[in-house]
């Protein structure tokens, strides 16, 4: 089955290519560490989920490329024509000439309503492309405003015309001073809007990923394109093919569906995160080796520990005792920084992937309890190597572990709102006080959902 | 890609736009080497075919032809304009875009609005037009003037009214030129409170200049450039340094080396919307993440560095210093000093070989130094475009909506209140038809307001930042 990609503003074309170019050269990569057929099955499986073929063999993305000025898409279509190996239709852009100017309302209220036909008939020949649909993978920004504004506004055309299809939103999480100013504000109308109609968000903080490039990656005048590579990295560990069930070669059909499936289990917790171990530049790479075993101890504490990265891993922190009273959890988990979790999903690549013993993240401890521990945990595999790494794991958590940062801009955002400040640039576009205290309103609830987990 | 349109009123106006004109074809040239007329060009010139007699000979692709600057000059004189139509910069204006008289406004800011401003409000309003149907999709009208005179100030404020009621979705970003202290002309304290209220009412944005603090600037390269230290290492043809480098050879007059800094100050503040970049900041960006409340659109600028040295690598601690020099009071395009006032929001527009961990370590560096309004502590809008300006590997535009413009104001209004208490000069006002007393009352009432405004933010100051008490939701 096939994802149909939308990506929005300058952040969700800029970070778009990554993800395809990562995919391509992943799926053509000659160091996959596994026999020929089994390759060619992942290269096929892989081709399914995010390329069309053209006639003469040249892939084109499943994706349709949507912004309010034209510079970042002209400069997204020719790098992918250079690259030679892989290409954009020229004709899935949609691009005007004016931005949003970082004005949520002017993407949701002006552009969305506007450029709706046009958008959807796009993403609309790009569905009739694929022999069957899995569902639609959202890449956008929440902090300016065609990403924000306009992003929100399309997933919520794609709920009322493809209400059976699978809506997942990649949101990039902005760093916490210093992009947009505005952008507390915007993040609050995104989250809000996606939360009514997405299946599911996933999150990448910049912050994080900044700090992965200079600290795992070595990287020292880092630039968006690093930050964007890391992002395509784990997001290519997460959507790459693994074996429906393990030792067959066959692989998984439905990646979308199997996501929500394993890590969405109620319509209030839809907040997922990722993180990859090892996670380090192809020059430190060459000269590591890993045991299964220890990534997955240094990953499970990752997870209960909530660290980005290997390196901010809090040791101290330990899974309350089974025997705990859900009050008694609550308690433990704020003071220790425990984070609970709601569901996970593991996905190992690479070598000797059947010797992994996953029993840690077994442990019904680390869940809320209210879910059947048959439905908390599962795992994803493929002997095939992942980007030149010879052992891969990827966790994919739907946790407490974005509770803080969400915290923090609404409450930054709630203190703008009490003196009125940005509001007029607001209502100018239809936005009125009244929808951000929805917004603040569904927010504090989120907050509260996860907190009590 | 969208346009902009500049509208320079009055011969300080002129004067400016002239210097940014030459400087903004010497910026595409230098980055548009193969002389295609694309969008990046296309934001400030039109491409026309001058074979082609009429209106009809603009091309929208292909080869660059002959440019034409998307420009209105009004001047009440004939001096500065033609000054302009003789010089080498000639044929980048032809005569339908130009409004002239001969009689000037006489330091007059009543002339300027009232007199000129209905005798010429249709030949205004018809070029305004006739440059906005050449754009494809018009943005912003940069209008260029100054507030001590009487034409810039007078009519130059009577326009960004009829901009308002002709194209309200179009921005109007203004340039002011405030008069310095010992300025000669003795009545402009009355044209600038008269002028200061039209931009509160009908101005986006305001980019505040003032003659002294270029002047010190100025003085301040000359230094660098003569030390014998840095002589050697001073590009002489940075845009900064030099006049009108590739055309003239030398500083012809004082004001030259002004304004190009004038000029530079728009180069900059536009380049990321016409130029490639990691992180593009659009025009309409800068009011929405810098005016929090209409009335409060003043920006104070900054320019770093004022010389940059000729290597191609970016050592960082050079980088570092172009970061903190922004935030000096030596380096304001106004006599004002950020770092000891309270910022409403601060945008960084940097041009040139930086990324973004140098503007992260930079603002995480300066951060603690400077004191933000409690509701928008982390009020930082950056931008990032890839095209650096001829002649230096970086650059950095700083704009402040930060309390420190409000000494400026009330300056202004001390001095106006001197001249009005012996009721000097006013009957040179007054016999002016639709001029009342109430006028400058108004007008004093509007600026006094502004300035509560700011007393009441800097009041915030002191206080500590806490945090509000937040919706409270049934688990």
């Amino acid at each position: 089955m096939s994802i149909v990609t939308v990506q929005l503003g300058q952040c969700g074309n800029q970070i778009g290519f990554e993800v395809f170019d990562t995919l391509f050269s992943d799926s053509h990569c000659s160091q996959g560490l596994c026999s020929k057929k089994e390759n060619e099955a992942y290269q096929t499986s892989c081709k399914e989920r995010f390329f069309n073929e053209q006639e003469n063999g040249v892939l084109v993305a499943r994706a349709v490329l949507v912004d309010m000025e034209p510079k970042v898409i002209n400069q997204t279509l020719s790098k992918s024509a250079h690259s030679g190996r892989w290409k954009y239709d020229q004709c899935a852009c949609f691009c005007q000439k004016q931005g949003s100017g970082n004005n949520w309302a002017y993407g949701y209220s002006v552009h969305g309503p506007r450029h709706e036909e046009s958008i959807m008939n796009l993403i609309q020949k790009e569905v009739e492309k694929c022999d069957s649909l899995s569902g639609f993978f959202i890449i956008m920004s929440m902090a300016g405003g065609t990403g924000s504004g306009l992003g929100a506004f399309i997933t919520q055309n794609l709920q009322d015309q493809y209400s059976n299809c699978l809506k997942m939103n990649q949101v990039i999480w902005p760093y916490g001073t210093g992009e947009v100013i505005v952008q507390n504000y915007n993040s609050i109308l995104t989250l809000s809007h996606l939360y009514r109609c997405s299946h599911a968000l996933l999150f990448h903080e910049n912050d994080a990923i900044h700090k992965i490039c200079s600290k795992l990656m070595n990287i020292r005048q880092i630039s968006f394109k690093d930050i964007n590579q890391v992002l395509a990295h784990q997001l290519g560990s997460m959507f790459q093919p693994t074996y429906s069930v393990e030792g067959s070669f066959h692989y998984r059909r439905n990646p979308l569906g199997d996501l929500m499936e394993h890590l969405v289990p109620h319509p209030e917790f839809k907040m997922l995160g990722v993180r990859n171990i090892p996670q380090m530049s192809e020059n430190s790479l060459a000269y590591s080796t890993f045991t299964w075993a220890g990534l997955l101890k240094h990953l499970k504490q990752m997870l209960i520990s909530n660290a980005k990265m290997e390196e901010d891993i809090n040791w101290q922190v330990r899974a309350p005792l089974s025997g705990l009273s859900a009050l008694g959890k609550m308690s433990f988990s704020k003071e220790l920084h425990f984070n609970t979790s709601i569901a996970n999903l593991v996905i190992l690549r690479g070598k000797d992937v059947q010797s992994a013993d996953l029993g840690g993240f077994k442990d019904p401890a680390l869940y809320t309890s209210w879910l059947e521990p048959a439905h908390t945990f599962n795992v994803w595999k493929t002997q095939r190597a992942f980007n030149k790494y010879e052992k891969l794991a990827t966790l994919v958590s739907n946790s407490q572990f974005l509770v803080k940062p969400l915290d923090m801009i609404v409450g930054k955002a709630w203190n703008m709102f009490a003196s009125k400040a940005y509001i007029h640039q607001y209502t100018k576009f239809g936005i009125e006080e009244d929808d951000f205290l929805d917004s603040f309103t569904l927010l504090e609830q989120v907050i509260a959902s996860y907190c009590n987990l | 890609m969208t346009q902009s349109v500049v509208v320079q009123v009055g011969q300080c106006g002129n004067q400016i736009g002239c210097c940014f004109w030459d400087l903004a074809l010497r910026e595409h040239a230098a980055v548009n080497q193969k002389g295609i007329y694309d969008e990046a060009i296309s934001s400030f010139f039109r491409n026309v075919d001058t074979r082609v007699s009429g209106d009809g000979g603009s091309i929208s692709k292909g080869k660059i032809c002959s440019l034409k600057a998307r420009a209105v000059l009004i001047d009440m004189e004939e001096g500065v304009v033609n000054e302009i139509l003789q010089g080498p910069l000639r044929d980048v204006f032809d005569s339908k875009q130009l409004i002239t008289d001969i009689s000037g406004s006489g330091n007059n800011w009543a002339v300027g609005h009232k007199v000129f401003g209905s005798l010429y409000q249709e030949q205004i309003l018809e070029k305004l037009r006739k440059s906005a149907e050449q754009c494809d999709c018009l943005q912003c009208f940069f209008i260029i003037h100054s507030m001590g005179g009487g034409t810039g100030s007078g009519l130059g404020t009577f326009l960004l009214k009829v901009l308002e009621d002709e194209f309200p979705e179009v921005y109007r970003f203004v340039t002011s030129v405030y008069p310095s202290g010992e300025d000669d002309v003795i009545t402009s304290p009355y044209n600038s409170i008269l002028a200061m209220k039209e931009l509160n009412e009908h101005a986006d944005c305001v980019l505040p200049i003032d003659n002294q603090s270029l002047f010190d600037i100025i003085s301040k390269i000359n230094v660098m450039v003569n030390s014998e230290k840095l002589g050697k290492t001073v590009k002489p043809k940075s845009l900064v340094t030099s006049s009108a480098g590739a055309l003239k050879k030398r500083h012809e007059k004082p004001f030259d080396a002004m304004n190009n800094i004038v000029a530079n100050l728009l180069l900059s503040l536009t380049s990321s919307a016409r130029f490639e970049g990691s992180l593009n900041m659009d025009l309409n960006e800068i009011s929405m993440n810098l005016v929090p409340f209409p009335q409060l659109h003043y920006l104070v600028s900054s320019l770093t560095p004022l010389y940059t040295l000729a290597d191609v690598n970016v050592p960082p601690r050079r980088l570092d210093q172009m970061f903190s020099d922004a935030f000096s009071k030596d380096y304001q395009l106004i006599r004002a000093d950020p770092k000891h006032s309270l910022y409403l929001a601060c945008a960084l527009m940097v041009r040139g070989n930086v990324q973004i961990s140098d503007l992260r370590r930079n603002i995480e560096r300066l951060k603690p130094s400077l004191q933000f309004v409690s509701w928008n502590q982390e009020g930082w809008k950056t931008s990032l475009c890839s095209v650096p300006p001829v002649g230096h590997s970086h650059s950095l535009l700083a704009l402040a909506n930060n309390t420190c413009v409000k000494p400026t104001f009330m300056e202004l209004r001390e001095r106006f209140r001197r001249l009005y208490k012996k009721k000097a000069h006013l009957h040179h006002y007054l016999q002016v038809e639709g001029m009342e007393e109430s006028c400058f009352t108004e007008a004093v009432s509007s600026l006094s307001a502004l300035i509560q405004e700011y007393n009441q933010l800097d009041a915030t100051k002191s206080m500590p930042v806490e945090d509000l008490p937040r919706l409270r939701v049934a688990v």
